[in-house]
């Protein structure tokens, strides 16, 4: 199996689902920083079978980490200092999320105005669902997956 | 630095104040016909309305005020490729108040998010309208004397209807409303608006004949079948007399139920109605006047 080493300081986001990682990387920018960053893919697992895992080092505080509740709230965040996991972060569904979804409500201000963000805002946590901060239409997380 | 984007800004106390405010401009006039002097109203209309427009241009003619604007899209720089936010920049420079229109969902929000001035969303498509629901409540406060313990019944397009929407939803927020909804099976009301009715344990019926429920309504509001609305001719064709208010109905009806329409009324309501004391969609146009008098002053901090 291939091996990849400790990191000293950053993160190790683990039990991503298997494939998701690389989406997962350009959600977070991490093409942006200037650090050590390794992406496995299709690991082994006891729990998933095949999971994908993502190290960074680098300052925590220079990602954004609220969008990971987003993507997969499962995914297991590990926070690294000196070599070892000091936290394991538990995610939630982030309050407010931008330029992830796209409104696609022909009738929406953002369907016209490009330069605009697509602000979204979690309007039933339990439900899982978001709306559109301009005109309000629905998008619902639970109904997407199901697709 | 406060604006309306939704009828759902303002508190019910906020409310109470702005309805207050507006019976003391009913009854006395003059008293505020030179607030607002050296200040003006910049009406961006991106979509004909004349009655809104005429209706903010008015108010703030009254109170003493100009008013500056564009009353289509072509004649604006929006035809030259210009954003919402900028043009509301530039207005913010000429002008102290805006009121706008707009086709698209969500242009006020973007307008409010970028303005140094109150912004009033004067209609974004079809999300929100609040000063036709403003109008709709104080019309309900001045000639009912209150605002909850009445039954009105909804009458018409209620699925595609957002004066209808926003309506139940100010209304939602007052003590012992019941509401009927009566329309053919195609036009009901959204399932959305029946799942908070039910979590927040308001009575509502849901019911197709008029005749039927008529006498038991304090008011009743009357909305037309928008053409634009359809995208099959012949369904149009066939929902759009499917409720006429005439004097026999209105024989049915309490002495003291209230007929209110947003206007523009097509043939749901009959022309010898409006002879009906009970008939008060034209006085309606008038309250309209008032409470946008009231709003300009007082996101305007002039009271």
């Amino acid at each position: 199996m291939l091996n990849v080493g400790k990191i000293e300081e950053g993160l190790v986001l683990d039990h991503i689902k298997a494939g998701k990682s690389m989406e997962i990387y350009r959600y977070l920018q991490l093409d942006k920083l200037d650090c050590t960053v390794a992406i496995i893919k299709n690991a082994r697992s006891n729990k998933m079978k095949k999971k994908d895992i993502i190290k960074v080092e680098c300052d925590i505080n220079m990602l954004n980490l609220d969008i990971l509740g987003y993507i997969d709230h499962n995914i297991t965040v590990n926070i690294i200092q000196k070599g070892e996991i000091v936290e394991k972060m538990a995610l939630h569904l982030p309050k407010e999320i931008k330029n992830v979804i796209h409104c696609h409500n022909p009738r929406c201000i953002t369907s016209i105005e490009q330069e605009l963000p697509h602000i979204f805002v979690l309007a039933d946590e339990v439900k899982e669902i978001y709306r559109c901060k301009y005109c309000e239409e629905k998008y619902s997380k639970k109904a997407s997956h199901d697709k | 630095m406060k604006h309306l984007l939704s009828p759902l800004d303002f508190s019910t106390e906020e409310l109470d104040s702005l309805f207050h405010l507006a019976d003391d401009i009913e009854r006395e006039p003059g008293k505020y016909a030179h607030m607002c002097a050296g200040k003006k109203l910049a009406t961006c209309f991106y979509e004909p309305s004349t009655r809104t427009r005429l209706s903010f241009e008015t108010a703030m003619l009254n109170l003493g005020g100009n008013v500056i604007g564009f009353s289509d899209a072509a004649s604006s720089s929006a035809s030259k490729g210009e954003s919402v936010a900028d043009t509301t920049r530039v207005i913010c420079c000429f002008a102290d108040i805006c009121a706008m229109r707009h086709p698209k969902e969500g242009a006020a929000y973007v307008a409010a998010s970028r303005s140094s001035i109150p912004i009033i969303n004067a209609g974004d498509g079809g999300h929100q309208h609040p000063t036709q629901t403003l109008t709709d409540l104080m019309t309900i406060h001045a000639l009912k004397g209150r605002l909850g313990n009445f039954t009105i019944g909804l009458c018409g397009d209620l699925k595609f209807g957002r004066t209808v929407h926003s309506l139940i939803n100010a209304l939602v927020r007052y003590e012992n409303v019941k509401f009927i909804f009566i329309s053919p099976e195609e036009l009901r009301v959204p399932d959305y608006i029946i799942e908070m009715l039910k979590e927040k344990e308001i009575p509502y019926e849901e019911v197709i004949n008029l005749e039927s429920c008529i006498p038991q309504l304090d008011l009743l509001y009357m909305t037309r079948v928008q053409r634009e609305r359809f995208f099959n001719e012949e369904d149009y064709v066939r929902l759009k007399d499917f409720y006429i208010l005439d004097r026999a109905k209105m024989a049915l009806a309490k002495q003291d139920c209230l007929v209110l329409h947003p206007l523009p009324r097509v043939n749901e309501i009959s022309v010898e109605v409006d002879e009906d004391e009970r008939a008060v969609y034209f006085k309606q146009v008038q309250y309209g006047v008032y409470v946008r008098m009231a709003l300009i002053l007082t996101l305007l901090e002039l009271v």
